[in-house]
């Protein structure tokens, strides 16, 4: 396996746009000692998956099925690859969080293609929406299927493994000209959902769009996230997992780690690296090289990351 | 002074075809999605002018007017018209990239 290590030095802004050319499948996550501690993307997350105790979960993103466009005519058959690589792993995850845009275009053929191939993962799956997930006349069908024991637009809290879930919807009610948006009342749902929590839970916040800002001019962020982060100030340890940019990005602040995750459709563009954010188009064969793994490790006490990328080719 | 038939009205319109494409006029217009991007992003037209809009991205956009209007989803090569029948201007955006912004200044 070839990758490398840009962990230990910390990782430098050129290095972090180099493990954002990577397009993926899906990120494994386990969670030892309360801490969460991505072990990679799938494959190179098999050998880590058996050695390491505790539990695991996966997150996938971006699936966009009902793509067809030149940048991957077939979404669904790569979503399908995904889901094989799942079920290939020696040690099972506990379940899968999709941070959203299962469908391209909310059709009810899309989500019913998306289920049919996510389901023969065997996982439970805790789904948030993106802004692809809601576009059918009656926004319903989203709803109809994921939305059940959901708040408001679709947020909700659950508990795994002593880890507090939050998943949260920033994909409706976009103000023109702004970014992602939370909104007061799920913000308020926030912080009552969190009151009272031993500062020691950790915290793993997921949506679709990033809630810190990663690129303003293309609408990569959220407007009223850091009020969201406000209300995790104290705890020990905050994971704020996303998808929407289809590529890995993170940083660090403090005890709040961000990570956003690869599609499993098609990559787009580096911030500013291309007129827009729109799929980018790249060789048949570079696609292939460009679904890769990355691991990602939480080491207690350690404020930096531990990235090792590592492509399926090439 | 004749009335003004058909022929020679033809020919009027023709000839405002050929004005600049920012002159006020009411002849349909048009608008471009390229790349996330609305152009023009500004646009001048008379009353009773029909715009439409085109999406010529690989990812579905939408016009929206607070209280105006508001376009389906329109996928690759789709399109949106509205017939502005009131001055004024009229801010849009797309619902799924609020980045997007336009405006059509209505005469």
């Amino acid at each position: 396996m070839s990758g490398h290590d840009h962990g230990d030095d910390g990782v430098s802004r050129r290095k972090v746009l180099e493990c954002m050319t990577w397009a993926g499948t899906g990120v494994l996550w386990t969670v030892t000692g309360g801490v969460p501690r991505s072990l990679g993307i799938i494959d190179s997350a098999q050998a880590a998956t058996a050695a390491a105790p505790g539990m695991s979960f996966l997150q996938i993103s971006d699936s966009h099925v009902g793509f067809d466009k030149p940048a991957n005519p077939n979404a669904l058959g790569t979503l399908e690859e995904a889901v094989g690589k799942i079920n290939a792993m020696p040690a099972k995850p506990s379940f899968m969080i999709h941070t959203g845009d299962i469908t391209h275009l909310s059709k009810a053929a899309e989500f019913d293609n998306a289920d049919r191939i996510i389901s023969q993962a065997k996982l439970d799956v805790h789904y948030v929406p993106g802004e692809h997930d809601f576009l059918d006349e009656e926004v319903k069908f989203y709803r109809e299927r994921y939305g059940r024991g959901t708040k408001g637009q679709g947020w909700y809290s659950f508990d795994a493994g002593g880890v507090h879930f939050v998943g949260l919807v920033n994909v409706v009610d976009l103000k023109a000209g702004g970014l992602g948006n939370l909104g007061a009342e799920q913000l308020a749902w926030l912080e009552d959902d969190l009151r009272g929590k031993s500062k020691s839970t950790p915290i793993v916040l997921f949506a679709h769009i990033p809630l810190w800002t990663v690129y303003p001019e293309w609408g990569w962020g959220t407007e009223d996230g850091g009020r969201a982060l406000e209300h995790v100030k104290g705890f020990g340890s905050v994971t704020v997992l996303n998808g929407h940019i289809h590529q890995v990005m993170q940083k660090v602040e403090g005890n709040v780690t961000f990570h956003t995750a690869r599609s499993t459709a098609f990559p787009q563009p580096a911030p500013g690296a291309a007129p827009s954010p729109g799929p980018m188009k790249v060789e048949d064969a570079r696609l292939r090289s460009m679904l890769g793994v990355a691991s990602i490790n939480f080491k207690q006490n350690e404020q930096r990351l531990a990235i090792i990328d590592t492509p399926l080719q090439g | 002074m004749k009335t003004l038939n058909r022929r020679d009205f033809g020919v009027a319109l023709a000839a405002a075809v050929l004005l600049p494409a920012t002159t006020a006029r009411a002849d349909d217009m048009d608008v471009h999605i390229d790349n996330f991007v609305f152009q023009p992003a500004e646009l001048k037209v008379k009353v009773g002018t029909t715009v439409t809009w085109t999406n010529r991205d690989d990812i579905p956009h939408t016009i929206v007017s607070a209280g105006k209007f508001r376009s389906k989803t329109l996928d690759t090569d789709d399109k949106f018209s509205f017939t502005f029948t009131n001055p004024g201007d009229y801010k849009y955006f797309c619902s799924l990239h609020p980045h997007m912004t336009g405006m059509i200044k209505v005469e």
